[in-house]
């Protein structure tokens, strides 16, 4: 954005940040994640007007479709799930920038005539030359298709304009296929140009933890060890594995998820305040916490998995994880992970840092729970505070985004008795804006060149360097415990903690 | 639920207000503001539609003030304060309380709407029609952070501009202003792409339509060219042209709805704009509650300063006059 645009002008808050002059390119267009979310995103933020006029999008897939049929799949994802509701006019301004073009990733003559449809929509669209490629593919297919962009010039920007890539997770599947998974789109794209997708970081409740954390007074001062007796970091999924068999063995829910979701709320969680908000101090801040962060002595006393087993779940009769069609029935990927990690920093020593991810669990929830110590000291006797837990605060992540404080309030009567109550937040109800898609924030930030909300290669290569002996000790030792669907977990992870003297929250 | 009540006052009204949110078993919600609409019988349905569109997603405490000074003057002298509260149901997750106030009443509404405000919230008033000379020196406006005015309601927009001008104060917003907020984003976007000189501009749309004045005044202080206004058929604003060394950018707006932004030297595209409804622009003034800056240095621009079609432009820069009253803007609407 040229600051020299006269009709700008950093006062004018009402004027939103709109992307310039750019266009999409989309490959594996067909599958899931592009028709649930990636679509319907690009919709609303046309919707809000936040899309350059001229915006174009277009498809890349093995499916034999001329440039209708991609509008019209466009169109029917965009009615079922977008966030924001169908007006014809931004459809019609949508879809004259939509154009598909078929064929394999192995295929020199569809990245030509991908490469003719870029220039055509230069000179059509007015895109100038500004273009993002969205890899929505499996990573094995992540080097064919990145050394194709290089050798047919789509990953050159002509002068004055930019060629980024966006990746999805996974970002490898340890330290050393992350490293060259990193040298592979590096040596096409610049590091700089290589957006890594992690959507929990395009949650506004995700980037509300930076404002909670250092816009206000009345936490910070509590964020530490001398308040904090630990924190609990769950994510829970009620769905099983669904179709995915296939990427899904052999990789679990330690690598699927701890290795980047919970680990980058981790490091919001505990890191410095940066001294900017802006990509490089975060990573700074970010690299420096996951640096810190130290294994148990004891992997198998304070690391837990687990396969869920045939079971009920919310009145449904669903299958254990071997009965999973596609899937081995000696397979010993977890499906429930949970670990306790420390973090070596004066802020943070003794304080111990519990993970847990898991499928098929009680319900879908993503939360981040702070428990403080109980008071030093209390003039109230036993009997008064006997239903008082631990004062904590949780930042609800998803769903039913918010912030709940706990803490014991006196029970109406005549005698003393201290009772938990809670304060609540909800984002749903505080706000004249409703929260938009992560994937809209993130598309946006891509088009924008804004890397804040996006993990760079060094934190990856960081979780793995956390994550690898945790996998390695249990591909040597044991196999994952059963644990029946839709309850909270293995035994084995409430034993964890209760050696701890602690137990795990009800989310 | 709802509950009548007559011949009443603001402590009996906040006592309804609690009792009717223990009925429906909500006894605390975050509400984020107070919005005040100051209105009449006639208008109130309409504006009260709009707000509770608006404000949806948040629940909010809306008073609507409807003043009912009375046509006698027995009736002008007497006082008396009805009110309908209702929670829960078609009202949301907010609190909506209607306050009809005879008689003298009528001059005193601040005194009805101080005890109703939520602690600790910012105050937004809203005149939907017929706002006061001075907004921030209204009783009611002094109030609020927020002051909302609408000059395209007003019998002479453009002197209405004008007057906005004259008695601006931090935290005055006007609904001419919020309605061209998506023209404004896509010029911007249009100089952000072709990044060229501008030497003089046009606005186009339809008589009594402030919002062209408004877009037209900032195009003139952001750019600092001469700029005309045009009076077209409508509907609202339908183009506005930016005169460049190698030609014209243009966005063109001939229906309402999907508008052609046309650069030299590059393809013509189409743009959504579509004309938006009360409860979007209501949205829109609630999101931000602080100062707009943007809005004060447009209006106080002065409307004198755009040139009429015919006439032959002036340049901005030159025109130095500051105090600007209704009567010269009124000039450029009326031909």
């Amino acid at each position: 954005m040229s600051s020299a645009n006269p009709l700008r002008d950093a006062s004018d808050r009402r004027l939103p940040r709109i992307a310039g002059p750019s266009g999409l390119v989309i490959f594996g267009v067909t599958g899931d994640l592009s028709r649930k979310k990636l679509m319907p995103a690009v919709y609303d933020l046309a919707n809000r007007g936040l899309l350059p006029p001229g915006f174009s999008l277009v498809g890349f897939a093995r499916r034999d479709w001329a440039d209708e049929d991609f509008a019209q799949v466009v169109h029917d994802s965009v009615k079922e799930h977008a966030r924001t509701p169908f007006r014809e006019e931004v459809w019609q301004q949508l879809s004259e920038g939509m154009r598909f073009v078929p064929g394999d990733f192995g295929d020199d003559q569809a990245f030509e005539k991908l490469r003719a449809t870029v220039d055509e929509l230069d000179k059509a669209r007015g895109t100038g030359g500004n273009f993002a490629f969205y890899l929505s593919v499996p990573p094995k297919f992540f080097p064919s298709v990145v050394q194709q962009l290089k050798k047919h010039g789509l990953s050159d920007p002509p002068e004055g304009s930019w060629r980024r890539a966006v990746i999805e997770k996974p970002f490898g599947h340890d330290l050393a296929s992350a490293q060259e998974l990193n040298r592979v789109v590096h040596q096409v794209f610049r590091s700089a140009e290589v957006f890594r997708i992690d959507h929990y970081l395009g949650k506004e409740t995700v980037q509300n933890i930076l404002a909670l954390r250092f816009a206000n007074t009345m936490f910070e001062p509590l964020w530490n060890r001398s308040y904090v007796d630990h924190v609990q970091i769950t994510m829970a999924e009620d769905i099983g594995i669904g179709g995915r068999a296939g990427y899904y063995d052999g990789i679990g829910a330690a690598r699927d998820v701890i290795q980047n979701h919970l680990l980058q709320l981790l490091a919001l969680t505990a890191m410095e305040e940066p001294s900017c908000f802006e990509a490089t101090s975060l990573v700074q801040e970010k690299l420096k916490v996951l640096q810190a962060v130290r294994l148990p002595g004891d992997l198998g006393g304070h690391t837990v998995r687990g396969q869920y087993a045939h079971g009920w779940q919310g009145g449904e009769e669903v299958l254990g994880y071997l009965e999973e069609e596609g899937i081995d029935a000696k397979s010993r990927t977890d499906t429930y992970a949970a670990i306790k990690l420390g973090i070596d920093n004066r802020r943070w020593a003794g304080v111990p840092f519990y993970l847990r991810a898991g499928k098929r669990l009680g319900r879908r929830v993503t939360e981040i729970a702070v428990v403080f110590q109980r008071a030093p000291h209390s003039p109230f006797d036993n009997t008064a505070t006997e239903e008082l837990g631990q004062n904590a605060l949780v930042i609800r992540v998803q769903p039913d985004e918010g912030v709940t404080i706990r803490f014991g309030s006196k029970v109406p009567g005549t005698s003393m008795e201290i009772r938990d109550v809670t304060m609540d937040f909800a984002y749903g109800e505080s706000f004249t804006e409703s929260s938009p898609e992560a994937y809209e924030r993130l598309i946006l930030d891509v088009l924008l060149g804004d890397a804040n909300l996006f993990p760079r290669p060094q934190e990856v290569e960081e979780s793995w360097r956390i994550l690898d002996p945790i996998e390695e000790y249990w591909d040597r030792h044991g196999k994952p415990e059963q644990y029946t669907a839709g309850t909270w977990g293995p035994k084995a992870a409430d034993e964890m903690l209760a050696r701890d003297g602690r137990s795990w929250r009800r989310p | 639920m709802n509950i009548d009540l007559t011949e009443t006052t603001s402590s009996k009204i906040n006592s309804a207000l609690i009792k009717a949110r223990r009925s429906i078993g909500s006894p605390a919600v975050g509400m984020v503001l107070t919005l005040v609409i100051v209105t009449d019988e006639g208008n109130h349905y309409d504006a009260l539609k709009a707000a509770s569109d608006a404000s949806r997603e948040h629940p909010s405490r809306i008073l609507v003030v409807i003043k009912r000074p009375g046509r006698s003057p027995r009736d002008r002298r007497s006082a008396r304060l009805d009110a309908e509260v209702r929670v829960g149901g078609e009202s949301g997750t907010g609190e909506i309380v209607l306050l009809r106030l005879h008689g003298e009443l009528a001059d005193h509404a601040e005194s009805v709407v101080l005890p109703l405000l939520l602690p600790d919230a910012p105050v937004v008033v809203w005149w939907p029609e017929d706002a006061p000379a001075n907004p921030a020196e209204d009783l009611l406006g002094q109030l609020a952070a927020r002051r909302i005015t609408d000059a395209a309601a007003t019998e002479d927009p453009v002197a209405a501009l004008g007057l906005r001008a004259a008695t601006y104060a931090p935290g005055d917003t006007d609904l001419a202003w919020t309605r061209i907020t998506p023209w404004r984003s896509v010029l911007a976007a249009a100089l952000d792409q072709k990044q060229a000189a501008v030497k003089g501009a046009v606005v186009e749309g339809e008589a009594y339509n402030p919002s062209t004045e408004l877009l037209g005044l900032w195009l003139a202080r952001r750019l600092g060219v001469p700029v005309r206004r045009k009076v077209s058929d409508g509907p609202g604003i339908t183009a506005v042209r930016l005169a460049t060394a190698d030609g014209e950018i243009c966005l063109d707006r001939p229906t309402g709805s999907l508008a052609e932004l046309a650069i030299p030297g590059q393809p013509d595209r189409h743009v959504a704009l579509q004309r938006r409804a009360t409860s979007d622009l209501i949205a829109e003034e609630l999101r931000r509650l602080d100062p707009d800056e943007a809005y004060a240095a447009a209006v106080k621009f002065g409307v004198d300063r755009l040139a009429h079609a015919e006439e032959t432009a002036e340049p901005a820069a030159a025109a130095a006059g500051t105090g600007q009253d209704g009567g010269s803007g009124k000039k450029a609407a009326a031909r």
